[in-house]
């Protein structure tokens, strides 16, 4: 390794070394003024009044002051709910704002410093590391000691990684109060862009992006001389810049709602959810764009874009989970289960989902037209259902802090509700497969075991078929890592699209089908 | 034929493996046993070098899951055989155990040839051919190895200096020829191999040949002295100059074998209910006028399988080999060759077309009758369609026709540099044709993808 790229790694750690302490730094302080001010107008007597045992009291951490915060409000809370008296319980959780108001830290005071020693380091160590890459090697695959490497095959390093991952989505998504040292961290970044200061998903945003630009230009050293990998790499990338991170936040700086262009229903399951209606009626002629494009992209996007190019154009090309997965996750594409049983479980699993969000969705329309009368508050609950099983817990906890684990595409292959949809497309009606040279497969097993959705390529390719199925996302990687030139995704007629063409070419003594 | 007979094939490897498969769809009834010492599973042979350097794990290299064999009722039988009797028609293992079959298929393929150097069997020193070689590799270079030498140019050998490669161990390149793998490439694409590996750091050296391999105090290689008087310290030997039948165990029988199992076209040896296939198969006469006796390849291996299938499902079945086809890779430079392009021609006979990138890593060549009909192409750096060439020979395209139709013979990704154009425009300027060069799609130019 060269001395710049181990700079790199000791940069890395030290910024993410620093980004895991920093939530520990400073004190907490509550007062009145500052409960007043982060409470909805119903709640502010009750919960001025719960908390006053905090008040002028300095909390040295983070856990003092989260657990002061519960006893006191669960103290109320589990007294109305002793009584039943359930319209009074409140059930908004504030511990988030009020921590991150009551939080005086020196990483609140010099904001941009301490996000140049962790993020900022993280990013430019990891630049250091990944840019000198294959420096001095002609262009060509660069798969040479991947099941040697502690951090790609489950190694030491690879559980760390995913135990880390699995740790931040956790918190994250759960317990954000702890962290407010880094979102105040990120705060005058959200002012810059949107006027307003940062939530814990503005720091995940943020995170997300720089790590999928660090390690995309992982991916252009990588492929170097590949041009369809550095292309889609780009593509997922600029994406994931400009769409998934950028152009919300201006738009609310320009008073619009917070709309992501490129995210589609159902992977964007709360489109159709009463509040955002709501946001998008309210918002004029821009709110009735965004409705009238979300709603083109499911019924005519979808399935045209599919027809045409198969669902790569969306997976392995404009989508944000698989941005992260075609970059931050490359390193692990190898771990995904390539077994039959593995099938069996994905198409289950994955139409499950799809069912679910479908049937979600439909009852929060109806209900929505029937002006609640329907169902009343249960499509809530089955809104929140679904936001934890499936929007949290499995999108993120599963699908990103399992990489190191079962690879990097758990969720898209097992979960993805929207990967579902443009998958019976392009399995139903698609001019997209890939197809395999004639008899040249020597069935060394490179394209399966590359595969990240998991498909056994091999099983195809040898016997001269072409790979038709509903899961791949035409990463490509099977192509590249072939050593014998025998993968091609292509888009072509339908006719003969899925083929029995004779399983070997070469051999006239005989002629017969796969 | 009675039908619960029993066809045991001797050897896992891919010509055994597709006999089996291919038996199984042919007829439903037949016990078939699949006998292997070297690995219980089938798994692919020409990709033990990308288990060494860490591409995969073994298991990646099996094409079919353990419950494939069960579900297909092809009994796997992991075992050593040491002899058949012929007679008795039944076979014995090193076990002690014994087997008995109505049809027998050997399949036992090659071995490394050794050809008799001092020191050829010192510890240090091997070929790479079964999973018991790469694991003895393994643990051979793992540590304390200063520099490799490897011995025979072709293609085990470059795949060997590769490997070695990867554990940043300095390797010589011992190779007899004047060029690369010379006696199968015409000149221009061994010099193209040739610089390739030397642009990986791979000390290769033409037109010298190994003396002796000298031993240590402990019988471990320690030097290799050259033909020409070089003394190259080293700790471990490569052997790569080819392979050869792997048949001991059936020499001192009344099986007829010379160099392999002699064999006719439908794969049938001297003795009734035997057969033999693969690279351990010698023809009687050869298939056709471009094949050799002995085909050493894994697509002939499968297509040798596939035939004798037949036969035994009671179809009478000659091979008739089709177009060549063939391929490989060279560190990072892949090669396709369809049809019949050797390292030498008669000019009087045939015209060579051949055109090289300006990198010095692209490729293509095509040979011509006088007539001006393809022959064959060389493909380098780039990827060409099979089914295009095995029709455009098959049909005796002229020259013209192929080049000009060559965008539809391309198979590399999207967006990669449309090399076809400067093909045409080479072939137009030395043939003196005009054919029209094909425009690079909207999609390169939107990319700017150009040679």
């Amino acid at each position: 390794m060269k001395l710049i790229q181990k700079i790199g790694i000791l940069l890395f750690l030290v910024g993410i070394g620093t980004f895991t302490l920093i939530p520990f730094l400073g004190s907490y302080q509550l007062d009145k003024k500052t409960v007043l001010e982060n409470t909805k107008d119903i709640h502010q007597e009750k919960m001025s009044e719960v908390l006053e045992p905090m008040y002028g009291e300095v909390y040295n951490s983070n856990f003092g002051f989260i657990s002061a915060f519960k006893t006191n409000f669960n103290n109320y809370n589990d007294g109305l709910k002793e009584q039943s008296l359930w319209d009074q319980v409140i059930w908004d959780d504030y511990s988030f704002p009020l921590a991150k108001a009551a939080l005086s830290s020196p990483v609140k005071e010099n904001p941009w410093l301490f996000l140049m020693l962790s993020i900022g380091l993280a990013a430019i160590g990891g630049l250091l590391y990944n840019l000198p890459k294959h420096r001095d090697e002609p262009a060509g695959v660069k798969n040479n000691g991947v099941f040697h490497s502690a951090m790609k095959n489950r190694g030491w390093m690879g559980m760390i990684t995913g135990a880390y991952l699995i740790l931040f989505y956790i918190i994250l998504y759960w317990f954000p109060a702890y962290i407010v040292n880094l979102v105040s961290m990120v705060d005058p970044v959200s002012m810059i862009l949107s006027g307003n200061p940062a939530s814990q998903w503005f720091l995940y945003g943020l995170i997300y992006t720089l790590a999928i630009l660090v390690m995309g230009i992982r991916m252009f050293r990588k492929y170097r001389g590949n041009r369809y990998q550095q292309l889609r790499t780009a593509s997922v990338m600029f994406f994931q810049t400009a769409f998934a991170f950028l152009i919300p936040e201006i738009l609310v700086l320009f008073n619009q709602p917070y709309f992501d262009f490129k995210n589609i229903w159902p992977l964007d399951y709360d489109f159709f959810y009463d509040y955002q209606i709501d946001t998008f009626l309210s918002a004029g002629g821009v709110g009735m764009f965004m409705l009238i494009w979300g709603i083109l992209l499911i019924i005519i996007g979808v399935p045209v874009f599919t027809y045409f190019f198969g669902k790569r154009w969306y997976c392995s090309w404009v989508c944000g989970c698989g941005g992260l997965a075609e970059t931050v996750g490359d390193p692990y594409r190898q771990l995904s289960d390539k077994s039959l049983k593995a099938w069996k479980y994905e198409r289950v699993i994955i139409h499950s989902v799809l069912v679910l969000a479908v049937v979600m969705t439909l009852l929060t329309i109806v209900n929505y037209f029937s002006g609640f009368s329907l169902l009343g508050n249960v499509t809530n609950q089955l809104h929140s259902f679904y936001g934890f099983a499936i929007g949290s817990a499995f999108a993120g906890v599963v699908g990103t802090g399992f990489y190191p684990f079962m690879g990097n595409r758990v969720w898209c292959r097992f979960g993805c509700p929207l990967a579902a949809y443009l998958g019976l497309v392009q399995r139903f009606k698609s001019r997209f497969r890939i197809t395999t040279n004639g008899g040249q497969c020597i069935s060394c097993g490179n394209c399966s075991t590359y595969c990240e959705m998991g498909i056994d390529v091999r099983w195809y390719a040898q016997r001269g078929q072409n790979i038709v199925r509903s899961s791949c996302v035409g990463c490509g990687v099977c192509s590249s890592v072939c050593p014998r030139g025998v993968l091609k995704l292509e888009n072509n007629s339908e006719e003969g699209r899925i083929n029995e063409l004779p399983i070997i070419i070469g051999n006239d003594s005989i002629k017969l089908n796969a | 034929m009675k039908s619960n007979r029993h066809v045991v094939i001797i050897g896992n490897g891919i010509s055994g493996v597709t006999c089996a498969r291919q038996l199984r769809k042919l007829d439903d009834q037949v016990n078939i046993t699949l006998i292997s010492g070297e690995s219980k599973y089938f798994f692919s042979r020409t990709a033990l070098m990308y288990i060494f350097m860490g591409h995969m794990k073994f298991e990646h290299t099996q094409p079919y899951e353990p419950w494939f064999w069960e579900k297909n009722r092809i009994d796997l039988k992991e075992a050593w055989v040491s002899s058949v009797d012929f007679d008795l028609k039944v076979i014995s293992f090193q076990s002690g155990e014994n087997m008995a079959y109505d049809d027998l298929v050997i399949a036992t393929g090659s071995k490394p040839n050794k050809f008799g150097w001092p020191g050829q069997d010192l510890i240090g020193v091997q070929g790479l051919y079964s999973k018991q070689d790469l694991e003895s590799m393994e643990a051979l270079t793992s540590q304390g190895v200063g520099r490799a030498v490897i011995v025979g140019g072709g293609l085990i050998g470059i795949e060997m200096a590769e490997m070695l490669a990867y554990k940043k161990i300095p390797v010589t390149f011992l190779v007899r020829e004047t060029g690369f793998w010379n006696n199968i490439l015409p000149k221009e694409e061994s010099d193209l191999v040739g610089r390739h590996i030397r642009e990986h750091h791979i000390d290769l050296r033409l037109e010298e040949e190994l003396e002796e391999i000298i031993s240590d105090e402990n019988g471990r290689v320690r030097a290799v002295q050259t033909k020409s008087g070089d003394k190259i310290p080293c700790q471990f030997v490569g052997l790569t100059a080819g392979v050869s039948p792997n048949i001991e165990f059936l020499k001192n029988t009344p099986l007829n074998i010379n160099r392999g199992v002699k064999v006719d076209l439908q794969f049938k040896t001297n003795l009734p209910n035997v057969y033999a296939i693969g690279d351990c198969a010698e023809f009687l006469e050869i298939p056709a006028a471009d094949r050799k006796p002995i085909e050493q390849v894994w697509y002939t291996g499968r297509m040798h399988g596939e035939t004798l299938a037949y036969t035994l499902a009671g179809k009478p079945t000659t091979y008739r080999p089709g177009i060549w086809f063939n391929s490989a890779k060279f560190l990072d430079i892949e090669y396709q060759t369809y049809g019949t392009v050797p390292a030498t021609w008669d000019e009087e006979n045939c015209n060579s077309f051949y055109w090289e990138h300006e990198s010095g890593k692209v490729s293509f060549r095509m040979l011509l009758s006088k007539k001006g009909e393809i022959l064959g192409v060389n493909n380098f750096g780039f990827r060409l369609r099979h089914e295009f060439f095995d029709k455009a020979i098959k049909e005796k395209w002229n020259g013209e026709k192929v080049v000009s139709n060559l965008a539809k013979a391309n198979f590399d990704p999207e967006f990669f540099a449309p090399y076809n154009i400067e093909i045409q425009k080479a072939f137009n300027s030395q043939f003196g044709t005009s054919i029209q060069l094909e425009k690079r799609s909207f999609i390169q130019k939107l990319f700017g993808a150009s040679v």
